[in-house]
């Protein structure tokens, strides 16, 4: 995927972009909108879905995300969580709705350099902070090293955990705790991958610490 | 999710306000903090408020170790308070209950205070699918007793409600004699942890000694030698990202080769987080040959009645006493 312009969004959609919209829409993805932003949340968020006519809207709250280094305002039914505004509202597809419970991390994102599950946060309550998604870390055509060693360790299979792993590993070797293929193990626990690919996502881990701290 | 209004107040008085105005538990307004735990019930439908009354940016969240011993703000997140050096060093249990506590986001996101007051991992109560759930709908019944209850409560139970307390960190401070500051539109008052944690009886659905609209501000834990001489010991179905089968943090406070004093609390077993004051007795004076711990570890199985399934825990909890107290003997 082309990050540079991935990162781009979301003021206009270059060519690619809206190829892989219509082909995410084509193929049943969940993309049901690609209006402009911002917009009021509709009865399509999977997060919200209800039987049509059992309760009414609540009231619609407006905020500021700030993501990828980009600030978005935006007017959002207040159960939307921050997951499904990155990837409903922002087009931000690349952090990925596994469980919606916190338990598989394919939603990892950064928050204030930290890594959190954006499927357990309310979008409303993070108004303000610095968030890091998988679209953000590539410089330009540059990859990040760890998505690099991703690449060349064949660290995933169907893929779709692998934005969370990514972001859950450039997490671990930041907070120090790479030391060791036991200890990024551990410290990855909060990240499943149905493939198994386990064993190589440790050893890309292992690779991309050293260049990633020397920074 | 159930629709609901979403309140972001200012300060923690208009908080209080907007909360004190609904019921004691499972009330048409709830607070809202790190949102782990409650996320997923909204997720899950299990709690449908009307109103949800953010506590962002409103709580104390400092780390304070002084003479006194401990102080969280119960805004501190679960990592912030599990990396917090003098914890480590002074409060090991705590940090190590934490550390094995969920996964590195989750820890990131969650705060103390909400960890001690998250509810039940029992999969009849998170699962509207069931009807059968006292905690969720009172006088509905208790689909785990007779139903799959491998993971239930050993110690504490009644006829109406078998779920354990998930919570790590309430077994280790439990252990330590902490305490918690609860404040209300009325004013403040402290509770012991222990005290805190209400037993099922005939209430299942009402937890905690919390008063409608209350709020935790913070943890506080007195220092003492056998917080430094501390373990937490969990016993899980998995290595890691798993809550506890069965887990035991001790603090000893030795005397030579003998112990002089333990403090042991287990959690995966109880209804809530479960002192074992017996143990405790027997425990003084013994040194820490493999017999005495046995035998001390034996009477934690005073009272204890299985379901079918977990029978298996009342064994396990005593083995877990005694390869914990033998971690924390062990320590300088």
């Amino acid at each position: 995927m082309d990050m540079e312009r991935s990162n781009s969004q979301p003021s206009g959609f270059d060519s690619t972009r809206q190829d892989l919209l219509k082909l995410t829409a084509a193929t049943g993805g969940a993309l049901a909108t690609s209006t402009c932003l911002p917009h009021a949340a509709t009865a399509q968020d999977a997060s919200t879905a209800e039987p049509r006519g059992v309760n009414p809207a609540p009231a619609p709250i407006n905020l500021v995300l700030r993501v990828n280094g980009a600030e978005h305002p935006l007017t959002l039914d207040p159960r939307t969580t921050l997951l499904d505004a990155l990837r409903e509202h922002l087009q931000l597809t690349g952090s990925k709705k596994g469980c919606g419970l916190g338990q598989c991390g394919a939603c990892t994102v950064l928050m204030d350099g930290k890594r959190v599950k954006s499927c357990l946060a309310l979008a409303a309550l993070v108004d303000g902070r610095e968030i890091t998604t998988i679209e953000g870390l590539a410089q330009g055509e540059r990859l990040h090293p760890l998505q690099a060693a991703f690449i060349e360790r064949d660290a995933f299979q169907c893929g779709y955990c692998t934005s969370g792993q990514i972001m859950a590993g450039v997490a671990c070797i930041a907070e120090g705790h790479a030391g060791s293929a036991q200890e990024i193990r551990d410290w990855m626990s909060g990240n499943l991958c149905r493939c198994g690919a386990y064993d190589h996502i440790v050893a890309a881990i292992q690779d991309a610490a050293p260049t990633i701290r020397r920074g | 999710m159930h629709p609901f209004i979403l309140e972001r107040p200012r300060d923690l008085s208009a908080a209080l306000a907007l909360r004190a105005q609904s019921g004691r538990n499972d009330a048409p307004a709830e607070y809202i903090a790190g949102g782990t735990d409650m996320v997923q019930l909204l997720q899950e439908y299990v709690r449908r408020p009307e109103r949800l009354v953010s506590l962002a940016g409103l709580l104390d969240n400092r780390i304070e170790v002084g003479t006194q011993g401990l102080r969280l703000g119960t805004a501190a997140t679960m990592a912030e308070v599990a990396a917090y050096p003098a914890v480590i060093e002074q409060f090991p249990v705590i940090a190590e209950a934490l550390l094995n506590s969920a996964s590195p986001q989750v820890r990131n996101q969650a705060t103390v205070g909400g960890n001690l007051l998250q509810r039940t991992r029992c999969p009849y109560f998170r699962d509207v699918g069931y009807a059968a759930c006292n905690k969720r709908a009172p006088g509905s019944g208790c689909a785990a007793i007779g139903g799959e209850n491998r993971w239930h409560a050993v110690l504490g139970t009644s006829e109406n409600c078998i779920a354990t307390n998930a919570s790590d960190l309430a077994v280790a401070l439990v252990a330590l004699d902490a305490a918690v500051e609860v404040r209300g539109a009325s004013g403040k008052r402290t509770v012991p942890l222990i005290d805190f944690y209400r037993l099922p009886d005939a209430t299942p659905h009402i937890e905690t000694v919390l008063e409608a609209g209350e709020v935790l501000t913070a943890i506080t834990v007195p220092v003492s030698p056998a917080a430094r001489r501390s373990h937490y010991l969990k016993v899980r179905d998995r290595a890691s990202f798993e809550f506890a089968v069965v887990s035991a943090a001790v603090a000893l406070e030795m005397d030579g080769a003998r112990i002089h004093h333990a403090r042991i609390a287990l959690g995966g077993v109880g209804t809530k987080p479960w002192r074992v004051p017996q143990v405790e007795a027997a425990l003084a004076g013994a040194t820490l040959d493999p017999a005495p711990l046995r035998s001390a570890a034996a009477l934690a199985a005073q009272g204890a009645q299985g379901h079918g399934h977990n029978d298996f825990k009342i064994e396990l909890m005593q083995r877990a006493i005694v390869r914990a107290v033998e971690i924390a003997g062990a320590r300088a």
